[in-house]
């Protein structure tokens, strides 16, 4: 079986697919790629099934070498990639000679590049996912960050190398943008009208102590007019929560699968991947839209992703 | 003529792919019980797209595919299931006992809990490990157990500021409720004990030690009995 060799691993390198649905009853939260999108689409430029396990990096990439060759592609943000140090275009695979070696340094966009390599990245699955989950340590490799030196196993490649490319025109469209749309969150009615119209008016600044399981802003803070004690309940993904103090934790991929502080708004299914790239000290705004239009832009934001023009 | 069931039941959005459901909004073993028997329903008879579930103290959390439903083709749903609730019987729960070696380095906030409530340590204790507690649902990080039932006696409100870590088997108490934190994460819940049972394996069939619905009861051990080899 063909494997990489973690020769630095960057910021913070992780294995991660689609994620890992079904288990919130005993606690588990699904983890996976913080910008899913970017994953499905690299994985369609390798040749791979869209929730193939894929390294995902994080505003600083890694280096990797490859013994026996491999078919790759980046996506995501760029992390300025080289190949045996002659730059390479991410969004377009890559057929690697034994050998030979990818660099990845800091972002030039967002906070994270997919590193998606034809076969997948090998890991024991943990309840049906490749995906690492952090704080508990479980799932993908040793249920940990990479660290140097770790080798990791590549699936048997099933297909032969072909050039593929992701669509500017719609890579474009899917990317980060500074409004994030947002539905009323559950407890939206224990907060009056000035508070949720100064929410949506603010601009707020991506807190350094971000990270999967939490997105903080910092900005503004926004209070309930309501002091009736929260009952601790089910969060969705990119809930946003308004914990005492009244700054703003948008709830991210590796969450908590409850919580007792009330949210305030939920940013809609069709943004979700843009949290994935945003950066500490990024500026963002949130522009209030109703539940029947989120609906609509999830089903052209997924009609976009399948179309046959997004990878050629 | 008795108030047909799905009258006290809520539906909101949480997102637009979540609905919540409430029964009521108190912390009562009748929510409870309505939160476990629909959970058992929706997974003897799954909803197609229907992803993940998250059950609560008097709330069900239902994650969906939205391009399969809208919300309130599900709500529809989900009616036609809770009006089933009150036919449906639960299995008699699990009574699971669970070691706790309480104080010391174990339980740094032993001292202060008992202090607080007026009582020594060792009462504290023995209120603590007298109690038959109520698993009402499982969250937070994968194997946290929420307990309910904790002598009113004992009630304290969370730490000021949290801790960065806690270590795993950590038994704490925050407001009205006990539970053990599984793996080593932030928490603000006052630390009286440790277990050295594994809350959460991955190499084991239930993974979780406890499940939603489990009866609990603690019992003291030594720091002798807590360093031993765990035979199990």
């Amino acid at each position: 079986m063909s494997s990489i060799l973690v020769q630095s691993s960057g910021l913070l390198t992780t294995v991660q697919d689609l994620g890992r649905q079904g288990f919130g009853t005993i606690g588990v939260s699904p983890s996976g790629a913080a910008d899913p999108v970017s994953v499905r689409l690299g994985n369609r430029v390798v040749g791979n099934p869209e929730n193939a396990a894929a390294l995902e990096m994080t505003l600083l990439g890694g280096t990797f070498s490859f013994s026996d060759g491999a078919i790759v592609a980046l996506a995501g943000s760029d992390f300025g990639a080289a190949l045996d140090d002659a730059a390479i275009v991410p969004g377009k695979s890559v057929q690697l000679s034994p050998g030979q070696t990818l660099r990845l340094g800091p972002t030039r966009s967002g906070a994270r590049c997919y590193l998606c390599v034809h076969g997948g990245i090998a890991v024991p699955q943990f309840l049906g996912s490749a995906s690492t989950h952090l704080l508990s340590g479980l799932g993908g490799f040793e249920g940990r960050a990479l660290r140097k030196g770790d080798v990791l196993s590549i699936g048997p490649a099933t297909k032969p190398f072909r050039e593929r490319v992701l669509s500017g025109r719609i890579v474009e469209r899917l990317s980060l943008r500074s409004v994030l749309r947002v539905t009323p969150g559950p407890q939206a009615d224990w907060f009056d009208g000035a508070s949720l119209r100064a929410f949506c008016a603010a601009t707020y600044r991506v807190g350094e102590q971000s990270n999967r399981m939490g997105i903080r802003l910092e900005g503004p803070p926004v209070s309930p007019q309501i002091g009736r004690p929260m009952i601790t309940e089910g969060v969705s993904l990119g809930a946003i929560q308004v914990p005492t103090g009244g700054l703003p934790i948008i709830l991210f991929v590796e969450q908590q699968t409850t919580g007792g502080y009330p949210k305030i708004a939920n940013v809609i299914s069709a943004d979700l991947h843009r949290l994935g790239q945003l950066r500490p000290r990024d500026e963002i705004r949130f522009e209030q839209v109703t539940f029947d239009a989120a609906r609509s832009l999830l089903i052209e934001h997924e009609k976009l992703l399948a179309s046959s023009e997004a990878v050629v | 003529m008795a108030v047909p069931l799905t009258e006290e039941v809520q539906f909101l959005p949480a997102s637009d792919q979540s609905l919540l459901v409430y029964f009521g909004h108190q912390i009562t073993l009748k929510a409870h019980q309505r939160v476990r028997k629909l959970l058992r329903l929706l997974e003897s008879e799954p909803i197609a797209g229907v992803r993940n579930l998250h059950p609560a103290y008097c709330s069900l959390l239902l994650d969906f595919d939205a391009l399969t439903w809208k919300q309130g083709e599900l709500e529809a749903i989900l009616r036609s299931y809770i009006d089933r609730l009150a036919a449906l019987h639960l299995p008699d729960p699990r009574r699971i006992e669970i070691p706790v070696c309480y104080g010391g380095e174990f339980g740094p906030d032993l001292d202060e809990v008992a202090s607080f409530h007026g009582m020594t340590p060792a009462q504290a204790v023995e209120l603590h490990a007298s109690a038959t507690y109520t698993v009402y649902f499982l969250g937070f990080v994968p194997g946290f157990a929420y307990l309910g039932g904790l002598p009113e006696t004992l009630a304290t409100a969370r730490l000021a500021s949290p801790r960065r870590n806690t270590p795993p088997g950590s038994v704490g108490i925050a407001d009205n409720q006990t539970g053990v934190y599984p793996f080593d994460t932030p928490g603000g819940w006052r630390l009286i004990g440790r277990t050295p049972i594994a809350m959460f394996r991955p190499d084991r069939a239930n993974m979780s030690f406890l499940a939603i619905g489990d009866r609990v009861r603690f019992t003291p051990i030594s720091a002798e009995r807590f360093a031993a080899p765990k035979t199990a």
